[in-house]
């Protein structure tokens, strides 16, 4: 087991841009941790914790200098990875009639991620294998994923709307990562044991000069890893896929629709939602035309038009349509569920709407 | 951690270049209209039937339109009705204009394995526009077939589309061609009545046919009862379901009909697949 | 007679009645034809009759103030017609008009509700098999009303 001070992550962060890596991290912004360029050190959100229950999410002051002693914001790795905007294809009408067309982002930053949490490890899988694991690869994405370097931080202090553990996505990172970090602060210890997935990672790991850990640091960092998953503020019930299946017309639906405000916030901070609306966008000359990918959601109106009429019209279809899709049918088409339990949804939603409850109360009958 | 990403060279969501060869209008006005066309440059992806193309129309977007018939040399042909921002702006264009082509994309139908069974093909409205290739790839192998039934019902007179090719199947003695209107007008002299009606008189041995429907969802849902009660299986009834497409890849998320996407897994379905959409409500 | 018990033991319509039921229905029954534009019955008519359509087109019809004629069905071969004879005050509702020429089996529908009154057996078998028709018709008209090929339901054409 090896360790490195938290001060090496200043190291970590100039080594990865002098490789050419657009280096992007947790950084603190308008009361929220989110992810941003990070320059060194200082722009890491040292001693800032996060509080987590639906509907409510409130930044706090630790009483130590935690690198990663928050959860998760409301950003996810995939505004990187598959943008909220992004123009997939230029087109250039030529002067007989014809037209070329052009890639939007041909050579995308490489980027390295640091911070990268176990579920978000799962959620980054999640999106590799709809967009890079069907017959057609999706340019764009594939071309940002492919020289992405992932830091990732294992979980010590889960937060109270977490349940990754009954997605068995976490809290500890089993692989997808280059480097993995567990930040360990005991007494007046604190150290960051360091682990390397890949190749890449161990080399990386090698300039920052590690050292063994000693039997305190071990010990302490082998509690952490022990006692995080018995940490979980929430569980999804097992049996969620089936529940949902077999639900399709409960009345449970309704109810919850009169509370759910039909927002698209849940899908907005989900870290594998992945629906996207098409808009075509001419000049005004009338020369170049580009076709814009943005950020879609089953809980707009348009998501389901066709020409005459729009296919879900009540909330409770729509509300229907997320979750079955999240917990059910996601596994009919990827072999996975779409939830990696990263809690977000639940953080997020202005009237706090919590997915594991929704399931628990599709489980155990309609007048729950 | 880097995925190993054999990138395509191409953009999957880049429309090629096709030029109109030749516009006919289907129906008076205008409203339906189909193009005949060929690829600026190379050769194009040989369709089956039952498949369709994005078109696209620069500066205005992208619609989803299934293949109507399939020239010779396998180009595709494609039916149109002008309903959206898109297919409306499309009605203006005629031979010699360059629109955007990509695909072709989803399943077909399964002409294979209609081979030495009855074959009835019920069409509503514009859905007998996919269903046409169906026919012209069973006259092209006649004697594979058994009974060939093509029931068509449409809202109005005015509103049959292929009416010269309705002609010819109606004077050829390998099909059975029954086409009803809902409203009749004075000058019509064909059968009035909805679609089922024509599968509710039969003509075809149910316990070895296989169906291929294509219409309005309520159509098709009405027309699959009908066909069950004739005593064809469930799972040998084939539907062509319509979603919103607008990728046609499995990437935007639209076109889910439950575990399905409708571009990447149908339009064309067992009727089992899609029974739970019939029956639930806005599934 | 033994000619019209072909004619009629094949249809599906008269499948599983018995030996019996099946004769007086031949006895009851005649071959009529009708040259085109001949009405087989008109509104307001006694109703006193059905109808197996053997070959042809029969419209039904309303005659709407200055539109004329509006067809609403058409039956064809192998088609019943007819089920107002079942039913007080015993009137037809529509006209029935020829299109092509029309061969049909005519049923003298008055002896038989006679008939039917006296024998439950008869009188179910029949009833039973006319609600199926009715059913099927009045399915029919649901799916005719619904307007099914409106703007929002245009399959992959939009």
């Amino acid at each position: 087991m090896r360790v490195i001070a938290p001060q090496a992550m200043d190291t970590l962060i100039r080594l990865l841009s002098e490789d050419g890596y657009e280096v992007v991290g947790p950084t603190r912004r308008e009361g929220a941790i989110v992810y941003d360029r990070v320059h060194g050190l200082d722009d890491l959100p040292a001693g800032w914790g996060d509080d987590h229950a639906p509907g409510r999410y409130r930044l706090w002051q630790r009483d130590d200098q935690a690198l990663f002693g928050y959860v998760v914001g409301p950003h996810s790795w995939k505004k990187y990875l598959f943008p909220p905007r992004e123009t997939l294809v230029r087109v250039h009408r030529r002067d007989d009639g014809g037209f070329e067309t052009e890639n939007g982002e041909p050579s995308p930053p490489r980027r390295a991620f640091i911070g990268v949490r176990p579920c978000e490890l799962a959620a980054i899988d999640v999106q590799d294998r709809v967009f890079l694991g069907q017959a057609v690869r999706d340019r764009a994405y594939g071309a940002r994923r492919e020289g992405v370097f992932l830091v990732a931080v294992n979980c010590a202090e889960p937060g109270g709307t977490c349940f990754c553990a009954s997605m068995d996505t976490g809290p500890r990172a089993k692989s997808g990562f280059d480097m993995a970090l567990t930040e360990v602060i005991e007494g007046g210890m604190h150290v960051l044991v360091a682990e390397a997935g890949t190749e890449a990672g161990e080399a990386l790991l090698q300039r920052l000069e590690p050292r063994e850990a000693d039997d305190a640091e071990r010990r302490a960092a082998e509690r952490v890893w022990r006692e995080a998953p018995q940490r979980m503020g929430r569980a999804m019930p097992t049996n969620a896929r089936d529940v949902i299946a077999r639900s399709l017309e409960h009345p449970r639906w309704e109810e919850t629709a009169r509370r759910c405000l039909s927002c698209a916030n849940c899908t907005l901070v989900c870290p594998t939602c992945f629906c996207a609306q098409m808009e075509e966008v001419p000049d005004l000359e009338g020369r170049v035309s580009e076709r814009v990918r943005t950020w879609d959601s089953c809980f707009n109106g348009e998501h389901s038009y066709m020409v005459g009429g729009t296919h879900r019209t009540t909330v409770a279809a729509r509300y229907r349509q997320w979750l079955s899709h999240k917990l059910s049918t996601w596994h009919d088409q990827f072999g996975t569920s779409g939830c990696v339990g990263c809690g977000r949804c639940i953080t997020w939603c202005p009237v706090g709407i919590d997915i594991t409850e929704e399931v628990a109360g599709l489980a155990g009958g309609g007048d729950s | 951690m880097s995925v190993s990403a054999a990138e395509p060279a191409h953009e999957p969501m880049a429309p090629e270049p096709w030029r109109i060869r030749q516009v006919r209008r289907e129906v008076a006005d205008g409203e339906v209209f189909t193009w005949t066309m060929e690829p600026l440059s190379g050769e194009a992806a040989v369709a089956r039937p039952g498949q369709f193309n994005m078109l696209y129309l620069f500066g205005v977007g992208e619609v989803a339109i299934s293949i109507s018939a399939l020239a010779d040399d396998g180009t595709p042909v494609h039916t149109i009705r002008a309903v959206g921002s898109v297919t409306r702006a499309m009605q203006d264009l005629g031979p010699g204009d360059v629109v955007g082509l990509r695909g072709p994309f989803g399943s077909a139908w399964p002409v294979a394995a209609a081979e030495g069974r009855d074959l009835v093909l019920a069409a509503g409205g514009i859905g007998l526009a996919p269903l046409r290739p169906v026919v012209h790839a069973v006259l092209a192998r006649r004697e594979a077939f058994g009974r060939v039934l093509v029931c068509y019902g449409a809202r109005s007179p005015r509103d049959l589309i292929f009416r010269d090719e309705l002609e010819q199947w109606r004077a050829n003695p390998d099909l059975d061609l029954r086409v009803t209107v809902d409203r009749g007008t004075a000058d019509w002299k064909g059968d009035v009545g909805v679609v089922t009606q024509l599968i509710d008189r039969g003509g075809f041995d149910g316990r070895n046919a296989i169906a291929m429907v294509c219409g309005p969802e309520v159509m098709m849902r009405f027309s699959a009862l009908s066909l069950h009660r004739r005593g064809i299986a469930p799972e040998r009834i084939h539907v062509s379901m319509e979603r919103s497409m607008r990728c046609a890849l499995g990437f935007c998320g639209h076109c889910q009909i439950g575990p399905h996407f409708v571009c990447r897994d149908g339009p064309v379905f067992p009727y089992p697949a899609m029974e739970p959409a019939f029956r639930v409500n806005e599934l | 007679m033994n000619e019209l018990m072909e004619m009629l033991k094949d249809r599906p319509f008269f499948e599983g009645l018995s030996e019996a039921h099946m004769k007086l229905l031949a006895a009851c029954a005649a071959l009529r034809s009708f040259e085109p534009d001949v009405c087989l019955f008109r509104e307001h008519e006694p109703a006193e009759a059905f109808y197996l359509v053997r070959s042809g087109t029969v419209a039904l019809e309303s005659r709407l103030p200055g539109r004329g004629a509006r067809t609403f069905a058409t039956l064809g071969e192998g088609d019943m017609l007819g089920w107002s004879w079942l039913i007080p005050p015993y009137r037809w509702h529509y006209d029935a008009r020829a299109i092509t020429p029309v061969h049909t089996v005519h049923f003298d529908a008055a002896v038989l509700r006679d008939r039917m009154d006296h024998d439950p057996e008869l009188g179910y078998a029949l009833l039973k098999r006319f609600t199926g028709l009715i059913v099927e018709r009045l399915q029919a008209a649901r799916l005719q009303s619904l307007d099914i090929y409106g703007d929002a339901d245009v399959g992959l054409g939009g």
